[in-house]
């Protein structure tokens, strides 16, 4: 059993204009076996939230703390939270030039478990797991993301959580650009990656399409970068239904008041 | 300051509008696949550019020129004069199998000078003042179970040096010649290459040269019947590079490979031009040159030319070139040009791009549990390693991966 811990996160980017607070005092914790959904208009900081745990440059932790099992994530490296078991399926992965699927796949395991896997067992995984996400056989030879549409990269970044089983999963509006069909796909990957009962799921989504398929066991609404509403699974159905408006006009402020304060 | 990078359209000898020409020269007769004419400049076919044994005809080089207009020259007026080799500016050995080296060739003593009259400058000059040429014949049917290698060790930079080598693969011979060159010296080296019909020959030209020299070379190739030939140019070393491989054939049936793999410092000028003249009917060319790039004025230059000419019926054709910039501060330019006189072809494409290993490859590759230091060598070795697996030649492979990585980690440090 492990617990990821966010505490009154603040987090802020540099732009032109100055310095811009996007999260302001965000805090979530995340055990083995949870599934946290996080949920709210665009620009609310969701995506912030997600690459700030990951460790992207661009963000500066300005307050707060992120910690797993006790340690300290801000403290680490991006390559260390990863190795740590934080995973984060990004919204927009990156092409990589020059490096193969299997390379690379290979490489990432190598690091993350410290040693490399058994060459035998590690085809036939990453075969199996190819099968099940329906990603052609041949994208192994091609470089990483190169080339893919927008609904490959999303199944190739759960093939990777499949593989690298991370004590923790930030999907970052991974149902975004995707059909129905490449949807419950991927749905199926992250469940099957949750069946295990090692992993811990924050699910970070504008749309609640996906949540159909990955149950959540809490849901946080996101508003202005701070959490404005908590609840079970049957917040996101009001949110269905009524959508964002009433925490982003009017009594939007004083919700979220109420909220951090509580 | 970002990566500047230049990708020059492809210049096909056809005017977009028929009959017209930018710089009023005269009609160049093409038939093009117009979807691939990406309506650009005209200039005079490439199959027009001088050449010639007599110094005096070429001037020496402004870099207002069309084939040095990318290069420092003016840094390069010891390898342009008419000038002898200082007296033990570099040192030549040759191993090969017994019989191989034929001793050497006078000027105007056949077959120098049947494939390789001097292009530009620099080799003219290195042909002018090499009174005798070494001559190594690959004996026909011949299958040497080794390479065989021409080392070239420069004894200091600014020495200047002059080479002319001339090279016959015999027919229906098997082979591989490695030309190795380092140390330091301004050296202008020509390689002349016969390659007998149905002969396969692999010219491996490794630039290892140490940071100071200066390095200016034409390496001529005239393929035979049937045969396969393939030439792949290794730079990694010196401070300016620039090589030009061409190849022209003497029967149908055959295949050239032009091949390059490069990386490039800070300050390092690394040039390679290739030029396929398919003038037979029926052969097959394939260039590719794949190049890295890291620190302040780093600089890559590739220009690729490929000329179809209208009796070249059957032909199959393609180059490439990718650059991978890894710093900011660099610049890679690569120029495809496609000049096609026949329509009646198999197939002529061109492809070029160049690409930067930026933060978000950074990112993504170290959050996948990847150290930063793997991640810099994964994508590096990944993308050169297209041209290092063409080598075959165990050893040499290793030891240019080895010192691949070596320039990897001469950037981190």
């Amino acid at each position: 059993m492990s617990t990821l811990e966010i505490k009154d996160l603040h987090v802020s980017i540099d732009t032109e204009q100055g310095t811009k607070e996007i999260l302001k005092g965000v805090s979530l914790t995340i055990r083995t076996g949870e599934t946290h959904a996080i949920m709210g208009p665009n620009g609310s900081g969701k995506s912030t939230l997600a690459s700030t745990i990951a460790g992207h440059p661009r963000y500066n932790v300005t307050g707060g703390t992120i910690t797993l099992d006790g340690e300290d994530v801000l403290a680490m490296s991006v390559d260390e939270r990863a190795r740590a078991g934080v995973f984060l399926a990004m919204q927009y992965p990156v092409e990589v030039p020059g490096v193969t699927m299997t390379n690379f796949l290979r490489t990432a395991k190598t690091a993350i478990d410290g040693e490399a896997p058994k060459l035998r067992t590690w085809t036939k995984d990453v075969k199996d797991a190819m099968q099940q996400l329906r990603i052609d056989a041949d994208f192994a030879q091609r470089n990483v993301n190169e080339g893919f549409s927008g609904g490959e990269k999303k199944r190739v970044e759960i093939l990777q959580l499949e593989l690298f089983k991370p004590k923790f999963a930030v999907l970052d509006e991974t149902d975004s650009g995707l059909d129905v069909d490449a949807l419950k796909v991927v749905s199926e990957g992250v469940n099957r990656a949750h069946a295990t009962g090692n992993m811990g799921t924050l699910l970070i989504t504008h749309y609640t399409r996906i949540l159909r398929y990955i149950k959540p066991d809490f849901v946080h609404v996101f508003v202005n970068g701070q959490v404005v509403e908590e609840g079970g699974p049957e917040l996101a159905d009001r949110l269905e239904e009524e959508g964002y408006d009433r925490y982003v006009a009017g009594t939007g402020s004083a919700t979220a008041a109420a909220a951090a304060q509580a | 300051m970002t990566a500047e990078i230049t990708t020059e359209k492809a210049r096909i000898g056809a005017p977009s509008i028929a009959g017209f020409t930018e710089e009023g020269e005269g009609l160049v007769s093409a038939k093009v696949d117009h979807s691939h004419n990406h309506g650009l400049t005209v200039m005079s076919s490439r199959a027009e550019r001088l050449t010639s044994f007599d110094v005096a005809d070429f001037a020496l080089p402004t870099g207002r020129e069309e084939e040095w207009r990318f290069t420092p020259v003016r840094g390069l007026a010891n390898l342009f004069s008419d000038a002898a080799t200082d007296g033990d500016a570099a040192a030549f050995t040759v191993e090969a199998p017994e019989g191989y080296v034929r001793g050497s060739l006078a000027q105007g003593a056949a077959p120098r000078g049947t494939v390789l009259t001097p292009a530009d400058r620099a080799a003219v000059v290195a042909s002018a003042n090499t009174a005798e040429a070494l001559h190594v014949v690959i004996p026909a049917d011949a299958e040497p179970a080794e390479p065989v290698r021409i080392l070239v060790d420069g004894a200091g930079a600014g020495r200047r040096s002059n080479a002319h080598f001339v090279l016959e693969a015999g027919a229906n011979s098997r082979s591989v010649v490695i030309v190795e060159h380092t140390g330091a010296a301004d050296h202008n080296g020509n390689l002349e290459v016969i390659v007998g019909d149905g002969a396969h020959l692999t010219v491996i030209s490794v630039q290892l040269w140490e940071d100071d020299a200066r390095h200016l070379g034409q390496h001529d190739a005239q393929v035979g019947k049937d045969a396969v030939y393939k030439h792949i140019a290794v730079s990694l070393g010196g401070s300016v590079v620039r090589l030009n491989s061409n190849v022209r054939f003497s029967g149908e049936g055959a295949e050239a490979e032009l091949l390059g793999l490069y990386f490039a410092d800070a300050g390092q000028h690394l040039e390679h031009r290739s030029f396929v003249d398919h003038n037979v009917a029926n052969c097959k060319s394939n260039v590719l040159y794949k190049g890295a790039l890291q620190g302040k004025n780093a600089h890559t230059v590739w220009v690729g030319d490929v000329l179809i000419q209208k009796q070249a019926l059957g032909t199959d054709s393609y180059e490439k070139n990718q650059n991978l910039v890894l710093t900011d501060g660099c610049r890679a330019d690569s120029v495809p040009n496609l000049e096609i006189e026949t329509g009646l072809i198999e197939g002529a494409g061109h492809a070029s791009s160049t690409g930067r290993f930026d933060d978000e490859h950074l990112f993504y590759l170290m959050a996948r549990g990847i150290p930063e230091d793997v991640a810099r060598r994964l994508v590096v070795r990944g993308f050169l390693n297209e041209i290092l697996q063409q080598i075959k030649v165990p050893a040499l492979e290793e030891r240019l991966t080895e010192e691949v990585e070596r320039e990897l980690a001469a950037n981190e440090n």
